[in-house]
């Protein structure tokens, strides 16, 4: 009978090592960092540590920063969704070939995402020499910063939404269809219902590195405090000026963000895993 | 949703919280990564001295990055008024890739518009513990050190010419030595951080190394910060003459209306009142009644000019730092 | 219940792929991916190429082959290699862990895993030599017996390893959670030991999706530069990577040189990407074929 339930790993001594070795590495490799970047940013007591975050420009920082995702997220968020419609309801010529361009902010170094967007926009690039004589600048303002961060970022809302998507199916939206239904009604009342989890894990996760980039952003910022300095460049700022514990401090504010995104999404797994494990079916089979 | 537009609406508040301050007129400055405290202080004995002169109120912005990135920033557009870097090539470069700045840049302000200047030191930790007192001690097999990295950062170029100068003063015409002593010294170098910040942090934070090779101003200004002893300066008798050079972009002034303003906020860093302020930052400076007062933090020293020891800098970038130069030859693997 | 709903899910993808567009909104969809595709991704790719064209064959050659970048090519590979291994190995078993086992703290285990993800790279690069340096927490203890991680080749492991963790994890958990208890079961009660099992049984399903895994944090690795700067020595020919030696170019101002090394990654991380989605595209119509 015992043997009937039995699974492999089930041995006590087993599954007790194995959970301690899992445990003591998550301690060793992802929880202490975590800690070190509070105790770092509180080492020298919680009136430095305010007067760090209250300083006029960390709060700007924290400012741009915010503003730069609340720009870059819905961007994504209507991009996401209006790729991951077309790959999934449709065939057409090149599907594949978009499917995989998408990934391609994945593959491209952050610094060199920065360089390319400085090529074309600068001074002397192609796009930026034209605008030059509008008198439009993008590059060392918010819009630059803007425009590298919506690149880095596109791909997390459709490539949550495409595998969910393509596992779905279309015949709810296509009854919708046969019984006359506006395309935008079918979306709303459909479509969204059954993607709104996995689109917000998507917002999460674009907004989590929106609010992180520094590699592209840094190319492209100029660096001007308290008008291009997003919170990442200003802790790098702060580290190089010997302020480690102010640059913790901001470190830590990221941190924070951090972990208020890794809430939302356990929050956002367990709001999907609810309706569709009702009971979880033992030895069934 | 409803903390998406909060964030927006936070973040536009603070962000058009700023031009609030609104001062007469603007003027940023883009400087070298390290620059930063210097300049906030310089900024406020200007603002004061261009308000007694004109009546104006003046807001001056800063943006701090190496100096390379900043050149590059400016010729792709940032539309900086004035530069003040720490890498002459870095404003030689705003002329020839960018054609912002007349090629006489130079000219324009006294010293080869360099308004204070500084040398290549060592710093070592408490009581010298190693006994190092000049370049031939570095070389040694007991001796780790610790400087930026050659081709990312203006900070070890000087450090590689200080060191060529004394080498060549060491060995005269004899090539193969110069190139031996080179050669030994960039093999004992253990962390080759990015930029200079970086490798002071590695070896006062970090505790790597026991030599960290870098401008004497921030020699001194490490060792001013830890008053206990516990890191101690060491000049050598022979160095490099490293200038901080100053210019305004002449197209961008234009563009902004801010040639005199730009003009002034340099012409400023030559008198007394910021001379003196620039020493007290560890810098060398050229005002004799600056010098007088600081002779004893400054010992006099044999500095040499890149002419001499490279024939100029398009030379030295040319054979020294270009990819497959010298420098990549000396740390070539042996 | 299950079964029901493969067979609807099944059919619905069928009969979407004859009846093509029966539903709305082909031309919107179209169109917004179109221009923001071309804009955002394509145009800025293009400048790449461009810049590189600007070079001759014999010049790119010289630029990509230069030993110094060799060198680094080298590094670059065999620590993102190493970093993709130890993910491998920790992934499999953190998932395995939140799969079959419960323990106190394993709702928090689970949410931390995605940390870095969510943790910018230049914080965790400061991080990580705060942590590692000798004169960290992690440095003392590994100084004691001689270990050198910081400044070393194995910093940049470490470094690596961190900004990828997430990713075996991810897509081994979902296969884990969805494996069929039946075989093992059977395998087990004919008295066969839990490593045979694991070895013909487990782990043949579970593969896949650890290559998948462990390709993307080995991309992931390849492009990795906040997080690795702060912590590896950055000594020439040994633990410098290819993203500095790109930084390097830029700070020559030798943008077409940049562009060479970085297009050369940019394809490799390309073609790695691109096979993984085709492999894992025919392992799955393998899987539903059966």
């Amino acid at each position: 009978m015992a043997s009937q339930q039995h699974r492999v790993g089930d041995t006590p001594w087993i599954r007790r090592t194995l959970i301690a070795s899992a445990l003591i590495l998550t301690m060793l490799m992802l929880v202490i960092p975590l800690v070190v970047i509070f105790a770092q940013a509180l080492s020298s007591g919680w009136a430095t540590f305010a007067e760090n975050i209250g300083n006029e420009y960390t709060l700007h920082a924290i400012g741009l920063t915010l503003f730069v995702a609340a720009l870059t997220v819905p961007l994504n968020l209507v991009f996401g969704t209006s790729l991951a419609w077309l790959v999934t309801r449709f065939r057409f010529p090149g599907r594949k070939l978009l499917i995989t361009l998408i990934d391609i902010p994945f593959a491209v170094s952050p610094v060199v995402a920065g360089l390319l967007y400085l090529l074309l926009y600068g001074r002397n690039g192609w796009v930026g020499s034209w605008l030059t004589e509008y008198d439009i600048q993008l590059m060392f303002s918010w819009p630059g910063i803007v425009m590298v961060t919506v690149f880095v970022t596109c791909p997390f809302v459709a490539r949550e939404l495409i595998p969910l998507m393509q596992q779905q199916g279309t015949e709810e939206e296509e009854a919708g269809v046969v019984l006359g239904a506006s395309g935008w009604r079918i979306f709303r009342r459909i479509t969204l219902p059954n993607i709104k989890w996995a689109l917000i894990y998507g917002v999460v996760l674009t907004n989590a590195r929106a609010v992180g980039e520094f590699g592209a952003v840094s190319v492209v910022s100029g660096n001007i405090r308290g008008q291009t300095n997003t919170l990442p460049l200003h802790v790098e700022l702060l580290y190089q000026d010997y302020n480690i514990v102010g640059a913790f401090a901001s470190a830590s504010l990221l941190a924070a963000i951090a972990i208020l995104t890794l809430v939302a999404k356990a929050f956002v797994e367990w709001r999907q895993s609810r309706p569709e494990h009702p009971a979880p079916e033992k030895g069934g089979v | 949703m409803k903390h998406l537009f909060k964030g927006i609406a936070v973040g536009a508040a603070l962000l058009s919280a700023q031009p609030a301050l609104s001062a007469d007129r603007e003027l940023l400055n883009t400087s070298y990564d390290i620059a930063r405290e210097l300049f906030a202080s310089y900024n406020e004995v200007f603002k004061e001295h261009w308000q007694e002169k004109t009546g104006e109120t003046v807001e001056i912005k800063q943006s701090h990055a190496g100096s390379s990135k900043q050149a590059q920033a400016i010729i792709q557009g940032l539309k900086a008024d004035v530069a003040t870097f720490n890498q002459v090539t870095d404003i030689n470069i705003l002329h020839d890739r960018g054609g912002l700045i007349p090629e006489n840049w130079a000219d324009r302000l006294p010293n080869n518009s360099s308004p204070y200047y500084s040398t290549m030191a060592f710093l070592v930790r408490e009581g010298n513990p190693k006994n190092i007192q000049n370049w031939d001690d570095l070389v040694r097999e007991d001796v780790d050190l610790v400087m930026p990295n050659p081709k990312t950062s203006g900070n070890a170029r000087y450090t590689y010419l200080a060191a060529l100068g004394y080498a060549q003063e060491t060995y005269g015409d004899d090539q193969e030595k110069i190139d031996q002593f080179m050669s030994d010294l960039l093999s004992r170098v253990k962390v080759f951080d990015s930029g200079g910040r970086g490798a002071t942090t590695t070896f006062v934070e970090r505790g790597i190394g026991d030599v960290l090779l870098t401008f004497e101003s921030e020699v001194l200004n490490i060792a001013d910060r830890f008053d206990n002893g516990e890191y101690q300066p060491v000049t050598p008798k022979v160095s490099f003459l490293a200038e901080f050079p100053v210019t305004w972009i002449d197209d961008y002034v234009e563009q902004n209306g801010t040639q005199e303003l730009a003009k002034e906020y340099l012409e400023y860093l030559y008198s007394e009142e910021a001379q003196r302020l620039l020493a007290g930052f560890n810098y060398r400076v050229h005002n004799d009644v600056v010098k007088e007062e600081n002779a004893d933090r400054f010992p006099a020293l044999q500095l040499k000019t890149i002419d001499e020891i490279a024939g100029g800098w398009e030379n030295a970038m040319e054979t020294h730092f270009a990819s497959g130069g010298k420098l990549d030859q000396l740390q070539r693997r042996r | 219940m299950s079964t029901t709903a493969n067979v609807s899910a099944a059919s619905g993808r069928r009969f979407a792929g004859r009846s093509k567009r029966v539903l709305p909104g082909f031309g919107l969809s179209l169109g917004i991916s179109l221009f923001f595709v071309s804009l955002v991704l394509l145009l800025p790719l293009t400048g790449l190429v461009l810049e590189t064209s600007g070079m001759s064959w014999d010049q790119f050659w010289f630029t990509v082959t230069d030993p110094r970048v060799v060198e680094s090519y080298k590094v670059t590979l065999l620590t993102a290699f190493a970093a993709s291994i130890f993910n491998g190995l920790f992934g499999l078993l953190l998932a395995w862990v939140l799969v079959r086992y419960d323990f106190p703290g394993k709702r928090l285990v689970d949410a931390v895993v995605d940390l870095p993800f969510a943790l910018p790279t230049a914080v965790a690069g400061i991080t990580l030599v705060t942590l590692f340096s000798e004169s960290g927490w992690y440095g003392q203890l590994l100084s004691a017996v001689g270990i050198e991680v910081a400044f070393t080749p194995v910093g940049i492991v470490i470094a690596m390893a961190f900004t990828s963790i997430p990713f075996v994890v991810r897509t081994v958990q979902p296969v884990l959670e969805e494996l069929s208890p039946a075989d093992e079961e059977a395998a087990v009660s004919l008295g066969a030991t839990d490593g045979r099992v694991f070895r013909k049984v487990i782990f043949p399903s579970l593969w896949p999706a650890m290559v998948t895994g462990v390709a993307l944090s080995f991309t992931r690795s390849l492009g990795e530069f906040g997080a690795i700067i702060f912590i590896a020595g950055n000594t020439p020919y040994v633990s410098e990577v290819t993203s500095l030696m790109i930084f390097m170019r830029l700070q020559e101002y030798d943008y077409a040189a940049a562009s060479a090394i970085a297009s050369l990654v940019l394809l490799v991380s390309l073609v790695l990407l691109f096979s993984i989605n085709l492999w894992q595209g025919r392992y799955l119509r393998r899987l539903e074929g059966h």
